[in-house]
């Protein structure tokens, strides 16, 4: 949230100045960390049920790799890494004042997300023409449902991510103030985080 | 830091907070970015889904007062819903169901966090405004279109959705058994955007306590009101997800053929039960916390006396917020789940009275010795105190599992939960609207009038709730169409009429605090401000305040209940009021 | 409009109702104590001209004593209501000598599965009646508990027995009548339209009684 023309010389890296310490750390930061809680409560619902039906009911499961492709899952999430990896890097460059270097951290994020949201898309289409769909049962209820609001995670962050881009382009962010990066990059890890969880339990066990 | 709410540059550090306002109209009061107007946004909007909740539950009381007979006015009804005025069974499905979800999600909900959330937060820390001013105006304005959708559920073919507030499945998730479809799935669509704007409010809420208290508000200084809010939001932002989670299952279930809680595939219907409650318990302290926290400032005002153990209440607050994680079994007590399951939530369930009893004890401790002034504000507390012990005490009685086997689903819970919500969170909130109405509004709602509503509402509601005990007692079910199938119910049929009467002269009562609220907008006494002469931060500011709230940062020096304090002669001492080096702010600690 | 519970009979009432009467003296205890002790304070401390409240923030003892009282309270009814759950619900509490039914839940009537003269389930003089219970004074029955369609609940208020019927989960429910008499069973769980006329009538009657009604049902059967 960058303004022109503040009246005062103030941090807006630092919590907001006269006020009762709080948690130590600027406003909009403290609030993506406190948000990135729900989201922990609204995968761990889905996730919990997706271990309570599997293990009461083991038999509607295929082993891996029968019916999902893990091959080519497992390059998608290592890709996904690697938008972290390169986030990491934006928010490294304009640390530095690098703005150049944010630019171009944050287009190589932006591409690599978008391609994992691709494969992703390729591969629901792939399912579903073998004929794997969310209604054959208790393992495409749960592999869809886990997945599908993932994948609308980082849809969402790739479009905030794109906006932050854009921003970049704009000069709105620089060594003093790059709040929009490292708060969209807190997201863009949690998602990260999530898929990890996810490709572990739903594609290797 | 230098913040640009539309045209209204606001500055901070030692600097003026307030400058003038030159916003547009739809900038100041429709999409307003002001915690104040989304407060009184929220209030606009919750009153009015109070009023539809309550005239829902006119039409179930004349249809159990009076089953089978032609409703007064009924022919307004569509063939569908009441042919002839006499409500059909499956309109009396939905009646029961929309009158919990309206008042639950639509009324109690928004009007505690949301208006007072919003209204105080910000005021009782001396901050200008949320954290996020805008995220705040979204929060809102999504919550209108979740509104929407919920009323639109009455308008669609197979009527609303039918399978209690509680929507258990596989009831809520086949249309073939519930006779309901669109219904079922507006219902949770409504549900899943009002969650949204739950969550955002709840992340709003808790950046701006952590982060923006004015200076020498400690955590240990805060107004109890404030601890409440902050622990109820951690509440709603983790409780809502979950409901989020399991909805959308549900509406998988209804619309892709999904199997999360259909036995046919290996789904589980009590899974969902699990996964309701877990969010569910949660969400019944999100609707007593505040109220439990409001009361708190008002009876120590009206008692002229500080709250009564203000550390323990604290810890009281901590430990119900903890502890209501860990009780969601004992809504599931007869599910068929293990009965060693139940053993355990009957014991975590028996624990977390003692931080409610504590609380009775302490407002009790308030008022011993003190000084107490019966506004009106004062009189609904002090109704709640009593109503919510009536509340908390029933629930004994179902937290042990034998006895439960008896009232489980019976009358006797229906009054439980009427005593909590009603007795103990819609008197608070009277109390709140009431005392907090001249800083919104500039003017004093009429004391005699509210005495009148204050007076009648409390006989009725005893009326109609405290007899709803003995028929569960006596083994009367909940949500049935008509009690007089069951010949052992036969002989309490005059208890369901004379609830059903009280329960219409109470909600008549009602129109004298909507008459009362809306005259007084235009025509109450002129508010000063302070009018309770309150110890909190949003009375040292003009009723109503202007934008941005404080000219200078206050800076706060004491406790929030510091009344009849010796080193002043007034029976009160604002947190903000500067001493003479010589007098210490508060006694110490006793 | 008494706090009195209607008149029970099965072998749960004694532990059901005790435990509701201990509760009921101690929550009215505390219940007369806190409403006396509000309008008391309301009296007595009400302001008046010249008076000023205490300047009093607490006192750590009276708080740990009155919590103190309330958990040793709680506990205990926890521990006394635990023993009871268990004998009542505990899985492996049902008599060996009870009579199997089968009480299959739809919407909106009971079928329930007699086991005939053999005293067995599953062979062939196995007979079905719609919404009745015919039960033997003194005989414990263990019913299995399933449902069709939604989730139902066999609940007979006069023997104090609640049981979800859940789709997809057999449950057993056990219980003893000990007077003979008709009593109702009701649906206690929203199960769709008709739930509220979801109603079964319980007959319990004699030995005698009861072999004579079985030996009525075999015979219009077999005709």
């Amino acid at each position: 949230m960058a303004h022109a023309g503040a009246l005062h010389d103030e941090d807006v890296m630092l919590p907001p100045p006269g006020r009762e310490p709080g948690a130590g750390v600027y406003n909009e930061k403290l609030g993506m960390w406190v948000f990135l809680g729900s989201e922990i409560m609204f995968f761990t619902a889905l996730i919990g049920t997706y271990i309570i039906l599997r293990v009461a009911h083991p038999t509607a499961w295929k082993a891996p790799g029968e019916v999902l492709a893990v091959p080519i899952t497992a390059i998608n999430t290592f890709l996904l890494i690697c938008s972290s990896v390169t986030m990491v890097k934006a928010f490294a460059a304009v640390q530095d004042g690098n703005l150049s270097g944010l630019r171009k951290w944050l287009i190589a994020t932006v591409l690599i997300g978008s391609t994992f949201v691709g494969v992703q898309v390729y591969e629901y289409r792939h399912l579903i023409e073998k004929g794997f769909v969310p209604s054959e049962g208790l393992y495409g209820s749960t592999f869809y449902t886990m997945t599908g609001f993932h994948g609308f995670h980082v849809t969402i962050g790739v479009i905030c991510l794109i906006f932050v881009t854009w921003r970049a382009f704009q000069g709105r962010y620089s060594a003093k103030d790059y709040r929009g990066v490292e708060v969209i990059g807190l997201y863009w890890h949690f998602v990260d985080l999530v898929w990890i969880i996810l490709f572990t339990i739903v594609y290797l066990i | 830091m230098a913040t640009t709410i539309g045209h209204v540059e606001e500055v901070t550090l030692g600097g003026a907070e307030v400058h003038a306002d030159t916003r547009s109209f739809v900038r100041k009061y429709i999409f307003s970015t002001d915690h104040k107007i989304i407060g009184i946004q929220f209030l606009i909007m919750s009153l009015i889904f109070l009023l539809l909740g309550g005239v829902l539950a006119m039409v179930i009381r004349w249809q159990l007062g009076f089953p089978k007979q032609p409703m007064p006015m009924g022919g307004v009804l569509p063939e569908t819903m009441a042919p002839g005025g006499v409500v059909l069974p499956e309109f009396y499905n939905s009646l029961v169901t929309m009158h919990g979800t309206f008042m639950v999600f639509f009324a109690i909900m928004p009007l505690l966090v949301g208006v007072f959330g919003n209204y105080l937060i910000p005021l009782k820390i001396g901050a200008p405004d949320m954290a996020f001013p805008r995220i705040n105006m979204a929060s809102f304005w999504i919550a209108v279109p979740a509104g929407f959708l919920m009323l639109a559920g009455f308008f669609v073919e197979g009527g609303h959705a039918a399978a209690g507030w509680t929507s258990y499945a596989p009831l809520s998730e086949r249309a073939d058994l519930s006779g309901v479809s669109m219904g079922q799935i507006l219902w949770c669509i409504s549900l899943i955007v009002l969650g949204l704007s739950s969550i955002l409010g709840s992340f709003n809420y808790i950046t701006t306590i952590i982060n923006m208290r004015a200076p020498g508000m400690w955590w240990f200084r805060l107004p109890l009101s404030i601890w409440s809010l902050f622990v109820t939001a951690i509440l709603v932002l983790l409780a809502m997800p979950i409901l989020s989670g399991a909805i959308i299952m549900l509406l998988f279930d209804q619309t892709i053929g999904t199997h999360f809680f259909g036995p046919a595939q290996g789904g589980q219907p009590l899974l969902w039960q699990h996964l309701f409650w877990f969010f569910g318990h949660p969400e019944v302290y999100i609707l007593i916390l505040p109220a439990m926290g409001m009361a708190s400032d008002i009876i120590a005002n009206g008692a002229r006396k500080p709250i009564f153990g203000y550390t323990s209440m604290v810890l009281a607050i901590l430990g119900i917020g903890v502890l209501g994680w860990g009780v969601w079994g004992h809504h599931m007590f007869m599910s068929g789940m293990n009965p060693t399951l139940g053993t355990q939530f009957m014991i975590s369930t028996m624990l977390i009275a003692v931080p409610s009893a504590i609380k009775v004890f302490n407002w009790l401790g308030t008022m011993w010795m003190g000084n107490i002034r019966f506004h009106v504000p004062m009189l609904h507390a002090m109704a709640f105190v009593s109503m919510f012990t009536i509340g908390g005490l029933s629930g004994i009685f179902m937290a042990a599992t034998p006895v439960d086997i008896y009232i489980h689903y019976t009358y006797f819970i229906v009054a439980h939960l009427h005593y909590v919500l009603f007795g103990g969170s819609l008197f608070a909130i009277f109390a709140a609207v009431t005392f907090w109405y001249p800083k919104m509004f500039g003017r004093m709602m009429s004391p005699f009038w509210g005495r009148v509503h204050f007076f009648l509402t409390f006989i009725f509601y005893n009326l109609v709730f405290f007899p709803m005990h003995n028929l569960g007692l006596h083994g009367h079910m909940r949500r049935i169409y008509d009690p007089t199938q069951y010949d052992f119910l036969k002989p309490v049929q005059p208890i369901n009429e004379l609830i059903s009467i009280s329960a219409f002269l109470l909600f008549a009562t009602q129109l004298i605090f909507a008459v009362n609220f809306i005259v007084s907008w235009f025509k109450g006494a002129k508010a000063p401000e302070n009018p309770w002469e309150d110890n909190g931060l949003e009375w040292t500011v003009p009723s109503p305040p202007p934008h941005g709230n404080f000219v200078t940062v206050p800076q706060v020096y004491r406790a929030p209940y510091e009344y009849s304090s010796p080193f002043v002669t007034e029976d009160f001492l604002p947190q903000n009021r500067e001493l003479p080096e010589a007098a210490p702010s508060a006694a110490p600690h006793s | 409009m008494s706090w009195l519970l209607p008149h029970g009979a099965s072998t749960f009432v004694g532990e059901i109702d005790w435990l509701y009467y201990l509760i009921l003296w101690i929550t009215g205890i505390a219940f007369v104590l806190v409403q006396v002790l509000l309008v008391w304070f309301m009296i007595r401390y009400r302001a008046r001209p010249g008076r000023k409240a205490t300047y009093y923030h607490g006192n750590t003892r009276f708080e740990i004593i009155w919590t103190t009282v309330t958990a040793v309270v709680v506990v205990i009814i926890g521990v006394l209501s635990a023993g009871r759950w268990n004998r009542i619900k505990g899985r492996d509490k049902v008599p060996a000598n009870a009579t199997p039914l089968v009480v299959h839940a739809k919407q909106f009537e009971w079928l329930v599965t007699y086991p005939g003269a053999d005293g067995a389930l599953g062979s062939a003089d196995d007979f079905q009646v719609r919404s009745q219970l015919h039960l033997v004074v003194g005989q414990p029955v263990s019913v299995l508990l399933t449902s069709e369609d939604a989730i139902h609940s066999f609940f007979i208020p006069a023997f104090r027995i609640k049981q979800d019927a859940v789709p997809g989960m057999n449950i057993r429910v056990w219980f003893q009548p000990t007077e003979v008499g008709e009593y109702e069973l009701g649906c206690a769980e929203l199960c769709g339209l008709g739930h509220y006329r979801m109603r079964a009538t319980v007959t319990v009657h004699s030995r005698e009684d009861f072999d004579r009604w079985a030996r009525d049902r075999a015979a219009r059967a077999a005709n």
